[in-house]
């Protein structure tokens, strides 16, 4: 049964993915965007990935949804339509994509337990964590004790963005205030 | 029964999928969101008790409790044109029918 989920939800993803290529509606593109977040929660949900369909269902579903809808508040609602086909962008994807799966062919198998992932510091986390650190879920032991400096940089570069992001449409702002006073006394 | 029950509820997936694709009006694709969220939290719980591990529902809740917010942040959009309210932006350009959208 666990299969036929997956298969059901993979193929889900395929039909909003192909949607929301071919839809010019930019707000329909967003509400599928948030459907595909959705679908991909709940496979990692099915994939035993539980903190990873945390973040997707919070950011992916929720904040994302809404940044791309006060994005297109700034901006227009409808796609422009392509004007010719860009066969060397074509070309260039193609190959990138070969490349990517070229180089998954030596990975391990799925959920093997040899692979140099649950080999390498896997087992001193699950077997020191509990009394080094202390809290029951080691993926917030490792994320928050162990990586901790990792997990500082991350947050420190997201703060950076968003503060970037708010200078700019501060700008935007301005200039589109001036114009309306301008506009306003002819 | 929870197998039967999952694969209703795929089923209506996909009609909600369909909705949200197809949907002519903004409203459609709205509701059509909102209720595949809904399913969504349905799949997980029954996902739960389909592996024999219900402890993972507190990740159901969660998604009910966005979902929430994110119909609610979306039907804002529609109606005033921004997250903020009806204020500034809304009373220079007054755009309050979200029909214009579709």
């Amino acid at each position: 049964m666990e299969q036929v989920i997956d298969i059901v939800l993979l193929a889900f993803m395929v039909v909003t993915a192909i949607a929301m290529i071919r839809l010019r509606n930019l707000f329909a593109v967003v509400m599928l965007s948030g459907i595909f977040s959705l679908l991909s929660a709940a496979m990692f949900v099915v994939l035993d990935a539980v903190d990873v369909a945390f973040t997707e269902a919070a950011v992916g579903a929720g904040i994302s949804t809404v940044l791309m809808l006060s994005t297109l508040a700034l901006t227009f609602r409808e796609e422009r339509p392509a004007t010719r086909a860009d066969w060397p962008a074509l070309l260039v994807v193609t190959v990138t994509g070969a490349a990517l799966i070229y180089g998954t062919l030596d990975m391990p198998h799925f959920g093997d337990p040899d692979a140099p992932i649950h080999q390498h510091v896997a087992p001193r986390y699950i077997v020191d964590s509990p009394h080094e650190v202390g809290p029951p879920n080691m993926v917030t032991s490792v994320l928050a004790s162990y990586r901790g400096y990792d997990t500082l940089g991350e947050t420190t570069v997201i703060f950076t963005a968003g503060i970037g992001v708010m200078v700019l449409l501060a700008g935007v702002n301005r200039r589109r205030r001036a114009d309306r006073e301008r506009g306003n006394r002819p | 029964m929870i197998t039967t029950g999952c694969l209703l509820v795929l089923m209506t997936l996909a009609l909600a999928l369909l909705r949200a694709v197809r949907g002519p009006t903004v409203y459609d694709r709205i509701v059509a969101v909102n209720a595949f969220g809904t399913m969504t939290v349905l799949l997980l719980v029954l996902l739960g008790f389909l592996t024999d591990r219900p402890e993972f529902q507190d990740i159901a809740l969660l998604y009910a409790l966005i979902n929430f917010a994110g119909t609610i942040a979306v039907l804002k959009f529609v109606k005033y044109s921004n997250l903020a309210g009806p204020s500034a932006a809304a009373d220079h350009r007054p755009r309050s029918e979200g029909d214009r959208i579709s």
